[in-house]
Order: structure tokens, then C-alpha cells, then sequence
């Protein structure tokens, strides 16, 4: 890289079609999920994916104010998505913006649908997504993480929520985008799914992609979302892993 | 403990062996029953349960739990009983004349009750009495806050962790269903009770506890003999 911030002369993809960052086309980052690392939140979870590493922590149900906020048959699930000041290159505003509150409410929405809300009439689930470093795919990997969180505090749900993103880089399909494929590549499609019953809780599209490379890159995301789901067990299971020497059959 | 301990997540598909389903499962689109916690399953003869390992409380019409006051209206106290929602007392269901206006005489913001759960409703309101045996203002002590899922754990089968902590320990010791206990005794004893729930809470989901805690309260008085 000679200059940086002049897009034309960096090549993405490599000669033997490896990306930027080494790895093939259907390739994930690294992911590493640690539960429980607040005392004071009901449930909580730390997630590293590649360059990210973003805090998800829960707190409720609990009463919901403003009291006009309140809805009689369900619980208001309320995430805060947050980037901080110095999870990017150059200094971010701190505060919410346009981005941020935009990625709050899909997230919110996405949670809402797997968690049973239904059984909390009056309250608010608070879910804050703290963004401490950022590399690409925050939004899914904050939302991977905020499920963790919630199983960890005891919130009943459906099913976990997990996301992955695909994207168009150099022209070719690419899974799990990094920073550089994400700031110059031609195309980013972030999905979060329930695992198990396959349901879409979350789809955005930047840039334009084909009809054919929607398809791709979706059988891409949800081959990748089995391992995420995984990776988000284990992550609970570990914690108590006493029961498999103590209790266990 | 000698039942199997089968840690469950959201969502996993649970095998009822024809026993019917309880609580802590719901049925997904397909009609197969799953867990809804994260928790460990228990068996029983006729149901399976999913027990989560922590979560909120939600209260259930004759449960006794520990409240604190957290404000006083004109005929009622607003109780905090550790769930999503506040409580409410009526003066006309506590065992002393009291006249409206006039309930901080009696009970005051800041002081803690053993109450029951009078009545709930599908908007999960809840009402609480004093009227029982047993049920009083709590006076003096000190009270801890468990996660509610584990309350079932440190009573133990009919009462025998509790009362092991209690002989041992000689504390006065109530455990309310929604996680708050109240301990009194001396400033020691109180201390190690509470390190003993303590540890009940952390190795809730292992089998043996009732033995472990004993050998812990064993060597913890030799210590304090020693010395």
C-alpha cells in the first residue's frame, strides 16, 4: 500500500484468490466469545471476531419507563448500539448518530423476535452494545454476541440469533468481509438468523449484487452461521463445565 | 441429588420419554417441544422442566418472599420483591390496625417484610399479605439477593440445606422464593452463612452439594475453635 485512501491500486483479491488478509473466499475470521464478564449486568458476553471486539451486556426484565413506553401484552426490547470514540481509525463522534440508531433498531427488532417477550407484559429488556474496537461486521457480531448475553441472563427465548455477512469484492463472492474488502469492496450483505428453525431475523444490503450472488452469498452465510452457532454453545457451555465432571451422566 | 443434571440452551429439541412438558418448553413450528433457558432439564415421574440457571422473578400466587418498601401511598405500600414489577400491600392485609395516612408508623420506605403472594393477574400485578402465620416485618439482620432459579437449591429436600447452614451456623436464617434471604445471628456466624449460600449458588447445578457444604461448615468452625 502506497497511499492510503486511494482505492484503484489495492488489489483485494491476490493471483491464487486469496483475500487481503489471507484467507480463501469462504473463509471466517477467528471468533471468540467470553460469558459473563460483568458483575453488575444480569448477563453479559464479549465477543472477538477478527479486529472486532464488542461488549454486549443485558439488564431486565425489569418495569419499562417513560410508563407511556410500556406495552400492555409484550416487553419492549430495547438495544443500544454504540461505537466508541476510539473503536476506529480516526476519532469517532461519540454519541449516537444516524448509523447507530439505525443498526439499534434493526438489532432491537431482531432480538425481539426470538426472544418471548410475550411473557413479560410492562417491561423493558435493555441490551447495550458496546462497539470497543470495530473491523468490519459489527452490527452481526454485536447481535451474536447480545444473544449470548441474553441466554447468560436467564431471558427465556426461542432460539439464539446469529449473523454472519457475505459480500462482493473484486467482483468475486466473499464471506465474513474485513475492514479494507468492506471500505473498497463493491457490496456488503449482513443476515442474522435463528439457527435452528432457519428464520431471517436480519437482512441489509449495501451496494447491489445480482440475484444469483444474493443466493451465493446467502448459502455462504448460512453454511457459516452453523459454526457461529457453535461457537455461541460453547461459549455458555464452558462456564459450566463442572457438570461434565461433577454431575454429568 | 441423584437425577441426571442435562444442561439445555434456547431452542434445543428436549425428548419427553412420554412425560409431559412443564415449564421452561415451548412447542416450535414443527410441534417438538423445546427449551426456552438456558438451564439444566429435570425429570420427573410425570413432567420435564427446564430449569434456568438464572433469570428473573416472576411471582406466583401463596409464594413467601422478602420485600423491601420502597414507597408508601395513602392505603398501600409499594413493595420491591426483586421481579420486573413493584408489589403492592394493602393496609388491610397486614395483622395491625393501621389508619390510612398513617402507614409509616407501622412499616417504613426501607424496611423489609416476609410476605406472601395474595393474588396476581395476567398483566403480572401482584398484591402481597401479611396475613399468616409466620409472616412479619423483618427486624434487625441482614438480607443477600440470590438468582431466584437457585432458591429450590439452598432450601434443599424438605428443608436440609437450609437447616444445615442454620444448626451450623446458629443464624436465623428465611429464604424468600424470589431470592432474597435474611440472616441474623452474630456478625460472624452471619458471615459464614452467607459464604456457605454463596457457594450453594455458585455449584448449584452439581450432585453432592448437601455434603460439601456440611464438610465446608465443619472445617470452617475448626478454624474459628482454633484460633
Amino acid at each position: 500500500m502506497k497511499q492510503l485512501g486511494t482505492e484503484s491500486n489495492i488489489k483485494l483479491i491476490d493471483e491464487k484468490g486469496l483475500r487481503i488478509d489471507g484467507r480463501s473466499p469462504e473463509e471466517l475470521r477467528p471468533i471468540k466469545i467470553e460469558v459473563d464478564v460483568l458483575n453488575r449486568a444480569d448477563g453479559s458476553a464479549l465477543i472477538e471476531w477478527g479486529g472486532n471486539k464488542i461488549l454486549a451486556a443485558v439488564y431486565g426484565p425489569r418495569e419499562a419507563y417513560p410508563k407511556h413506553n410500556q406495552d400492555i401484552n409484550k416487553a419492549i426490547v430495547k438495544a443500544r448500539y454504540n461505537m466508541e470514540a476510539y473503536s476506529v481509525d480516526e476519532r469517532k463522534r461519540p454519541g449516537p448518530d444516524r448509523r447507530s440508531m439505525e443498526i439499534s433498531k434493526v438489532l432491537s427488532e431482531a432480538l425481539e423476535t426470538a426472544i418471548m417477550v410475550e411473557q413479560f407484559p410492562r417491561a423493558q429488556i435493555d441490551v447495550f452494545i458496546e462497539v470497543m474496537q470495530a473491523d468490519a461486521g459489527t452490527r452481526i457480531a454485536g447481535l451474536t454476541a447480545a444473544s449470548v448475553a441474553l441466554a447468560a441472563a436467564g431471558i427465556p427465548m426461542r432460539d439464539f440469533v446469529a449473523g454472519c455477512t457475505a459480500g462482493k469484492v473484486d467482483g468475486q463472492i466473499v464471506l465474513d468481509l474485513c475492514k479494507e474488502e468492506d471500505n473498497f469492496g463493491q457490496a456488503d450483505l449482513p443476515i442474522a438468523i435463528m439457527p435452528k428453525s432457519g428464520r431471517i431475523v436480519l437482512l441489509q444490503m449495501d451496494g447491489d449484487l445480482t440475484v444469483e450472488e444474493v443466493e451465493k452469498a446467502t448459502g455462504m452465510i448460512m453454511g457459516a452461521i452453523k459454526k457461529i452457532a457453535e461457537i455461541q454453545r460453547n461459549a455458555l457451555l464452558t462456564k459450566f463445565s463442572v457438570t461434565q465432571t461433577e454431575g454429568g451422566e | 441429588m441423584t437425577k441426571i443434571r442435562e444442561i439445555v440452551l434456547p431452542g434445543d429439541p428436549i425428548d419427553l420419554k412420554g412425560a409431559k412438558a412443564r415449564n421452561g418448553l415451548y412447542k416450535n413450528a414443527e410441534g417438538v417441544y423445546c427449551s426456552s433457558y438456558f438451564g439444566v432439564i429435570q425429570r420427573g415421574d410425570q413432567s420435564v422442566d427446564v430449569v434456568p440457571f438464572t433469570g428473573t422473578y416472576m411471582p406466583r400466587r401463596g409464594d413467601k418472599v422478602i420485600g423491601k418498601i420502597i414507597e408508601i401511598g395513602p392505603s398501600m405500600w409499594i413493595v420491591d420483591i426483586g421481579a420486573p414489577y413493584a408489589s403492592l400491600m394493602h393496609m388491610n392485609d397486614v395483622p395491625w390496625r393501621s389508619s390510612s395516612g398513617d402507614l409509616k408508623r407501622s412499616l417504613n420506605v426501607g424496611e423489609f417484610v416476609y410476605a406472601k403472594v395474595l393474588s396476581t393477574n395476567e398483566i403480572n400485578e401482584s398484591w402481597l399479605t401479611l396475613k399468616d402465620v409466620g409472616l412479619r416485618k423483618l427486624e434487625g439482620g441482614s438480607v443477600i439477593s440470590i438468582p431466584s432459579p437457585k432458591v429450590p437449591r439452598v432450601i434443599g429436600k424438605g428443608g436440609n440445606m437450609v437447616n444445615l447452614i442454620k444448626d451450623s451456623t446458629q443464624t436465623r436464617i428465611m429464604v424468600g422464593q424470589n431470592g432474597l434471604i435474611w440472616l441474623d445471628g452474630a456478625p460472624e456466624n452471619v458471615m459464614l452463612a452467607i459464604s456457605a449460600i454463596e457457594m450453594v449458588k455458585n455449584e448449584a447445578h452439581t450432585v453432592g452439594l448437601t455434603d460439601r457444604i456440611a464438610e465446608f461448615l465443619k472445617s470452617k468452625k475448626g478454624e474459628t475453635v482454633g484460633n
